[in-house]
């Protein structure tokens, strides 16, 4: 581990390993309890991989009731307990904790309904994002949110960080494609919040749960909203000589009333990376690159097409290409698609930040982050959901050079400081995990985050679900900036961990 | 004293006067904190529009948010407009007008309703009920549309979520939870709202039909097409008279549907529409730009039940079940349209006793859906459950109340006993 530090280890815990391990073996099926080295390895990261810590055990529960027992048996003996989904969090969500039960959720892997007459899919939370789409194409319908590890990660994982892609421009990220869950919360109470009908009464439980990153309850059912397949779908291959012009471009198709299903921006470091690895036939000249695409009826794409392509030449597009067939669309995609794995052949590891910004600071920010390239001697790529504001640098380092990684941390944090600077957020839709827990005091104040810490202390009041995820181990963080630990030891050792 | 301790005790408020009409966040704290410090519940309002929704409850003192009002900034090409919470509706919309842009959840206007003209209220009342419009299923609820905010909690500390950009999953999601929770987790003072461009058209095809079943049937088709709808009702042959308009003489049941976006496709997507559903010419009317907004403003303000007399009920069902609702529903005396493309029940109830709203919450219940008491007789009120809610449910929002408003001084008692 770099300079984070967890919660303190409870020892007794530790020391009864072996009973916890009997104890969970009489609840659910032994075979599901993992408690050999070996076999908890795989559990040791997410994602973000920079960080690894070994889970004290793994459970794997099969229905509700066993997630309900194991939860109020952890609740009662003051275990911790980490929630997991598909491990591919990139902000460290379900990274174990030393003393932790790692809840790994994936034996939860089938649809229970296709309802095409309510027009929903009601699934357990380790079925992927993508095998939700596939279960209904036939019918021509799918489910909208699309992050691009859609083939892999879980959609309770979705619902947990409240995942976006890059159709979140038009269609909303997954809290707007979402009916209603299941969840049980950590002293074992099984509850419903939402359903098939829209909007239940009473409070908004479904919003809260809605990107509380496992804090909150471990999602056991999701039931989200299936839309029909747009007839025609095209998008636009469009070269900018600079980074300003680019961001002027996103800013006037969004006035201009267009809202386009993606919009994404790549500079040119990555449209050049991309394009070595996945030959997609980018402008590898041009400064910055853009993909629109619209999506509707023939007549409907048309004519966003046409002042796309108006827009574009007033601000200057040194190249514009328009898509003449499906294939040559996702040859467009298959470029930005490939962009962590084209990053991860320019360098040994690369840590993609999140941050989100109003689309008019694009160039500024940019600029920015290059400066700050330099002064941290590390390489970066952009990537950006530029429709909706949300930049997704990729900084090239290497994790087994300490002094690497810790200048990707810092470099990080400044761009995410950066972001908040300017009126944006820290993060846009990888959550705040470990990675930017302590960057909380940039955005919130001591009484805004009290605030979120009294709902979490309301449902889980010895902060065993989950913790030292996505707040501030150390409250007192407002003056401090990020935290740094010397010689294992905290600045404020008496200040309470949540 | 320093200059900002000065300015601070000039502001010292007067605390036997019932009604405070604050106009500075400074003024909310510190009642806010009395109350704190005092025990004293307090009853807070934006411009009443919607006070009559939700339980009656007592309070001594009662907070008119209704001078808290202005634009604090919008930003036309970044979609958002931040406001303070007392912000008149209006004022709101006629600003983004200007800009042709538009709050796309429709919120409903309740004022044609209780008082026979229009007062769609403040802000804040809009978000605190949560009440979306005939596009909810295709832009979502308000809460969709709420991209941060500021309150002061029941302890008189001023607190923050969210931002002014989409993507944002910086800590929970609070906008979400302060959306339709009535008034009584926190006084919102501020609030980040996503705006729109309004669609370049809007066209409305109007089906002749006086049957619920088959509008059902319509409705769900076109939802499920790729026209992309943004709008689907049915009203039952004793509204027709209300809808009047120079391409629409037919004065029976209708269902209608909206499509909007640019001009020719929305021709096209009409014409398609059309076709899928298999209707005649003379089945049908095609409402122009002009007469679509009228219709959609007409459904949006609950107008046909104009200074209604008798009981009002918002039923939501998910849109399988609204046929057999309806059916089971029909053997008390009700009046009814049916908006949200299927889910959404606005019923008129001539009588209504504890023992027949019992019965009506039990079907509905049975089809998985949830009733709003949005008008009903005051004797009836006093002992009603205007919300339902499950023990376990009851438990979890307890603790979240306490959590914001820990001594339960905000609306005590307006959403449920004890909450
Ligand atoms: C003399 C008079 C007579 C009336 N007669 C009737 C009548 O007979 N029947 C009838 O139904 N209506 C009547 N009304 C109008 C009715 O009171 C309004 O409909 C009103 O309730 C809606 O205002 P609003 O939309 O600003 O929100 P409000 O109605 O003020 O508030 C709606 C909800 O939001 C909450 N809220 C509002 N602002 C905030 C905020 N900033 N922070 C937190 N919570 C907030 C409130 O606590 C409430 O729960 C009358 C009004 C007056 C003045
Ligand atoms: C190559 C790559 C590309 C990515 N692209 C995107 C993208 O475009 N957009 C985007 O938003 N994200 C993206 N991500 C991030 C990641 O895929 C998402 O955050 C995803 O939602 C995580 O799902 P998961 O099942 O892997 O969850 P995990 O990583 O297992 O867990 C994530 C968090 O959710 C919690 N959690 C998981 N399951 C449950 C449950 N059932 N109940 C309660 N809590 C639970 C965990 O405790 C943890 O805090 C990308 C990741 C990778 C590796």
């Amino acid at each position: 581990m770099s300079t984070l530090q967890m919660p303190k280890v409870d020892n007794a815990i530790m020391s009864k390993k072996d009973k916890i391990a009997l104890d969970l073996r009489g609840i659910i099926n032994s075979k599901n309890v993992l408690s050999n080295p070996d076999e908890l390895r795989p559990f040791e990261t997410d994602g973000l991989t920079a960080y690894r810590q070994m889970p004290l055990l793994v459970v794997m529960p099969e229905t509700v009731e066993e997630v309900s027992q194991i939860l109020k048996y952890c609740n009662e003996n003051k275990v911790k307990v980490v929630p997991r989904g598909a491990g591919t969090g990139l902000s460290g969500g379900s990274m174990p904790l030393e003393d932790c039960v790692l809840m790994a959720m994936g034996k939860f892997n089938k649809i229970i309904e296709i309802d095409y007459e309510n027009r929903c899919v009601v699934t357990q939370p380790c079925v992927t994002n993508l095998a939700i789409t596939h279960a209904v194409q036939d019918k021509g319908f799918y489910y909208a949110p699309d992050p691009s590890s859609q083939i892999a990660c879980s959609i309770g994982g979705n619902v947990a960080e409240n995942s976006g892609g890059v159709h979140s421009l038009k269609y909303g990220a997954t809290t707007n494609n979402l009916l209603g869950i299941e969840v049980v919360l950590m002293d074992g109470t099984i509850t419903k919040f939402g359903g098939k009908a829209m909007d239940a009464e009473g409070y908004d439980f479904l919003g809260l749960m809605t990107g509380s990153e496992g804090l909150l309850g471990v999602i056991t059912e999701v039931t989200v909203k299936i839309l029909k397949s747009p007839e025609v779908v095209k998008a636009a291959l469009v070269g900018f000589p600079s980074i300003e012009d680019a961001g002027n471009c996103v800013a006037e198709i969004i006035a201009e009333g267009c809202i386009p299903a993606g919009m994404e921006i790549m500079d040119k470091a990555l449209t050049k990376a991309t394009n070595d690895y996945s030959k997609a036939g980018y402008p590898t000249d041009a400064e910055a690159m853009m993909i629109v695409e619209f999506d509707g009826t023939e007549h409907e794409v048309e004519a966003y097409i046409q002042k796309t392509k108006k827009i574009a030449e007033k601000n200057n597009s040194s190249s514009l290409k328009i898509s003449k067939s499906n294939e040559e669309r996702l040859k467009f995609w298959a470029g930005r698609k490939a962009a962590f794995p084209a990053c991860g052949v320019l360098a040994p590891d690369y840590m993609c930040m999140d941050g989100s910004i109003p689309r008019g600071k694009l160039a500024e920010v940019l600029n920015e982050i290059s400066r700050l390239s330099k002064k941290y001697n590390l390489p970066v790529a952009n990537a950006f959901h530029a429709g909706d504001g949300n930049l997704h640098p990729l900084i090239m380092f290497d994790a087994n050079d300490k002094e690497s990684l810790r200048k990707c941390e810092e470099f990080g944090a400044d761009i995410l400081k950066y972001c908040v600077k300017v009126g944006g957020a820290l993060t846009g839709e990888h959550g705040v995990g470990i990675e930017k827990r302590e960057l909380m005091c940039e955005a919130f104040n001591d009484k805004d985050i009290q605030q979120q810490l009294t709902i979490k202390v309301a449902l889980d009041p010895n902060s065993l679900l989950n913790p030292g995820k996505v707040y501030p181990i150390l409250r007192k963080c407002a003056e401090e900036g990020r935290v740094h630990v010397h010689g294992g030891k905290t600045k404020f050792p008496d200040i309470p961990r949540f | 004293m320093s200059m900002e301790e000065k300015q601070n005790s000039q502001t010292s408020l007067d605390f036997n006067q019932n009604i405070f009409k604050p106009t500075s966040r400074e003024e909310i704290v510190e009642i806010v904190k009395t109350c704190y410090r005092k025990n004293i519940p307090l009853e807070i309002n934006g411009l009443k529009s919607k006070s009559k929704i939700g339980r009656n409850f007592q309070s001594e003192k009662t907070l008119d948010l209704s001078d808290f009002k202005g634009i604090i900034d919008y930003k036309p090409e970044e979609l958002y407009i931040k406001v303070k919470a007392g912000t008149p509706l209006k004022e709101i919309i006629e600003e983004l007008d200007k800009n042709n842009q538009q709050l796309a959840f429709e919120p409903n206007d309740f004022g044609y309703l209780f008082s026979g003209e229009s007062n769609s209220g403040s802000i804040g009342g809009v978000v605190s009920c949560n009440f979306a419009g005939s596009r909810r299923f295709k832009v979502g609820s308000v809460r969709d549309h709420i991209l941060g905010f500021q309150g002061i909690n029941g302890k008189g500390e001023t607190i923050k979520s969210g931002g002014t950009v989409v993507k944002n999953v910086t800590g929970y999601d609070l906008s979400k939870l302060i959306s339709g929770s009535f008034g009584t987790l926190t006084i919102l003072t501020e609030l980040s709202i996503k705006v729109l461009p309004k669609p370049e058209t809007s066209k409305t095809l109007i089906i002749k039909n006086p049957h619920l079943k088959k509008a059902l049937d319509f409705l769900g088709k076109a939802l499920s097409s790729s026209t992309d709808p943004s709008g689907g009702v049915f009203y039952p042959d004793y509204f027709g008279k209300d809808f009047v308009l120079n391409d629409l003489t037919h004065d029976g049941g209708l269902t209608a549907v909206r499509i909007e976006g640019p001009t020719n496709s929305v021709d096209q997507r009409v014409n398609r529409l059309s076709k899928e559903l298999g209707l005649l010419d003379q089945e049908l009317s095609i409402l122009d730009n002009e007469q679509s907004n009228i219709f959609w403003s007409r459904t949006k303000n609950l107008e046909v039940f104009k200074k209604l007399e008798s009981n009002l009920l918002r039923i939501v069902l998910p849109i399988s079940e609204t046929l057999q609702v309806i059916q089971k529903l029909k053997s008390y005396d009700i009046k009814y349209f049916v908006d949200w493309g299927g889910s959404l029940i606005w019923a008129v109830f001539e009588t209504l006793n504890a023992k027949i709203l019992s019965d009506i919450k039990d079907i509905v219940k049975k089809h998985q859906g949830y009733i709003t008491l949005i008008k009903i007789e005051d004797d009836l009120k006093a002992s009603a459950d205007i919300f339902t809610i499950d023990p376990i449910k009851y438990k979890i929002s307890e603790k979240i109340k306490r959590s914001f408003d820990p001594k339960r001084i905000f609306n005590p008692g307006k959403m449920y006993t004890g909450i």
